[in-house]
């Protein structure tokens, strides 16, 4: 993986610290040009991978990203599944209203066998089938590491639903040649169960930044977790939805031996060429 | 550790399900839903007991405390089943459909000694904590009009059909979303008493409202408005805000942020002449298992906490969820008029 690695919040107002915030970004990127914009800056300060959500205006985003010789070298690290469409599709069509509505062509024909008796037996394959049908966007661009969104992992794990976790690593892996990813909100709680279940030094997004915002467990459980090397770590929520000054914040992560990269997001050619610059600099020391 | 068994395994269930699932001092003793899809998938990938009746967990489980997270319309009797069986309770929102019920409900609780709870995150929110503990210290001097709004994308369209969207079984944008907004009227502001000019809007559903308007008027004589969305698709997901103006300046607070303006500086709060901008990240403590806000998180850090240390005062009890109920009997009322 890339040192720096480029996000999409910023794109789709979602903006930890300020709900108001996140409406104005929402305004600013309404057009797909303006997105496309902000990638290009980011292609000019040396960033070549954008993480971002399955989100239905990616899709426009990789349409673009494809057929451009000048987004050879990009690459893209999809994120999925963009939950908010699903969590309000649960609150007003239930969850096989849901599965209706997401999972292409007709469900209960894809499984020509039994239909809604054979998804009860086997979500596995329900969730390989979602997990394709997320990626398909994707098509014809490289996208080197795919992520499972930290609400699901997050999810699964307080559930004690390891299966589906080691189901995504699988399919991910053996169908779509690509390394799984796991974004999460508790780092160590993650890693030990993973490893538990047969899956050592995985690729884990994790929120680090020095005032421990969500960070769960603690600071100081996290650093110990870092130095102990066990995964191939991506920092996140670096700026601490920009309770910390750049330079701070930035010096902190990047003096942490066991982050591999580090995630941010930005809308201006500023705050971009800021970032990119500490992080460089700081990595140097 | 405190056993415990969830009921309904909807959005909700699924949530306060990972979250128990992960606290240290916490056994998910048992899971009860009844959709034969959920329940399989539970059967075959979690290590959780299984139950398709309620009664039955109850029961057998050994339970010391019940979560319900089923349509508000069985919450009555499923509370009323878990008391009677001495259990603790936390129970979603809206409480119950009829306000008597509850305040049977809570009484029953509170001669038993049982913790009784009910999900209003919003009172376990940093941000909203901080703006009432502002106001307590009277930064704003005499209040005289409060604005509390919510909305969200969940009904967009002409079609649909869950619980939520029947109007006898608790669904609808008051039960769903208002309950919300009302109770942070009641955490930060004060009980309201009486309502005046209600519309209850449809939108895009037939059988219920999308949108609820009204006046409020609290106990302690502030008056302000309700003003609740459902159907508004310019916000990502819910989004809650309170405005508060006093003669000593405004403030403005969501999940994210306090937004303080003061006509002279307040020395003791720190707080400047002019904006005052407080942020989540300062405000909130960081929880041990994070799903979804830590809210959600503490919110059931809390309800285990109250049934290890007895006499712990409950953030959210039956009775004060109870007002919540009577208010939105009120609007319905008042509606109709």
């Amino acid at each position: 993986m890339d040192r720096v690695l480029f996000g999409d919040n910023q794109f789709f107002g979602v903006n930890h610290s300020s709900d108001e915030k996140s409406r104005a970004q929402t305004m600013k990127f309404q057009k797909d040009e303006a997105i496309l914009k902000v990638l290009d800056t980011a292609i000019d300060e040396g960033i070549n991978t954008f993480m971002c959500t399955t989100h239905d205006r990616i899709a426009n985003i990789c349409e673009v990203i494809r057929t451009n010789d000048k987004y050879n070298g990009f690459q893209i690290f999809p994120c999925m599944p963009y939950a908010h469409k699903y969590a309000n599709a649960v609150t007003e069509l239930g969850y096989l209203g849901t599965i209706k509505q997401f999972v292409p062509g007709n469900i209960f024909n894809t499984f020509a066998k039994g239909g809604l008796a054979f998804v009860k037996k086997d979500f596995s394959s329900l969730a390989e089938l979602m997990i394709d049908a997320e990626l398909k966007m994707f098509k014809g661009i490289k996208t080197p590491v795919i992520w499972v969104q930290n609400v699901i992992t997050d999810l699964l794990l307080g559930l004690g639903m390891t299966e589906f976790l080691v189901t995504f690593y699988r399919h991910v892996k053996e169908k779509h040649q690509a390394e799984p990813g796991f974004i999460t909100m508790n780092l160590p709680l993650l890693l030990d169960t993973l490893e538990k279940a047969g899956i050592e030094n995985p690729t884990v997004c994790a929120s680090i930044n020095k005032i421990g915002f969500r960070m769960s467990g603690g600071k100081e459980k996290y650093e110990e977790v870092i130095a102990q090397k066990r995964c191939k770590l991506v920092a996140m929520q670096v700026l601490a939805a920009g309770a910390l000054p750049p330079a701070e914040a930035l010096e902190y992560v990047c003096s942490l031996d066991g982050v591999e990269s580090i995630l941010f997001g930005a809308s201006s050619r500023a705050n971009i060429h800021q970032t990119k610059t500490l992080i460089d600099t700081y990595s140097r020391v | 550790m405190i056993r415990v068994g969830i009921i309904g395994l909807g959005k909700m269930g699924l949530s306060h399900c990972s979250i128990l699932g992960a606290h240290p001092e916490v056994e998910v003793a048992g899971v009860c839903d009844t959709s034969g899809l959920v329940i399989d998938g539970f059967k075959k990938y979690s290590s959780f007991p299984c139950y398709t009746d309620y009664k039955k967990m109850i029961d057998q489980a050994n339970l010391d405390a019940l979560l319900i997270a089923s349509p508000t319309k069985f919450h009555a009797e499923m509370v009323d089943y878990g008391l009677e069986r001495n259990i603790h309770v936390f129970c979603e929102k809206p409480f119950v459909l009829n306000a008597e019920d509850g305040i049977r409900l809570s009484e029953k609780a509170d001669a038993k000694g049982l913790v009784n709870q009910v999900g209003y995150h919003n009172r376990f929110l940093g941000t909203f904590e901080e703006v009432r503990r502002l106001l307590e210290k009277g930064i704003l001097g005499e209040m005289y009009h409060f604005l509390a709004e919510s909305y969200g994308p969940v009904v967009l369209r002409e079609k649909g059909g869950t619980w939520r969207s029947e109007k006898n079984q608790g669904g609808g944008c008051l039960y769903d979303y208002a309950s919300h907004t009302i109770d942070l009227v009641y955490f930060l502001l004060g009980k309201p008493t009486a309502v005046s000019g209600t519309m209850l809007k449809s939108i895009f559903s037939r059988g219920v409202e999308d949108a609820v308007y009204s006046s409020m008027e609290l106990e302690n004589g502030l008056s302000g408005q309700l003003s609740v969305n459902w159907s508004d698709e310019t916000h990502r997901k819910m989004t809650t805000q309170i405005t508060v103006m006093g003669k000593k300046g405004k403030l403005i607070a969501d999940a994210t942020e306090v937004k303080i303006f003061l006509k002279e500086a307040n020395l003791q709060e720190g707080l400047e002449k002019g904006w005052t901008i407080k942020y989540l990240t300062d405000l909130t403590e960081s929880v041990d298992f994070y799903l979804r806000g830590e809210e959600y998180s503490s919110q059931l850090d809390h309800f285990i906490s109250c049934i290890l240390n007895k006499g712990v005062q409950n953030k959210s009890s039956f009775k004060n969820a109870t007002v919540t109920d009577q208010t939105i009997s009120k609007l319905l009322e008042n509606a109709k008029q």
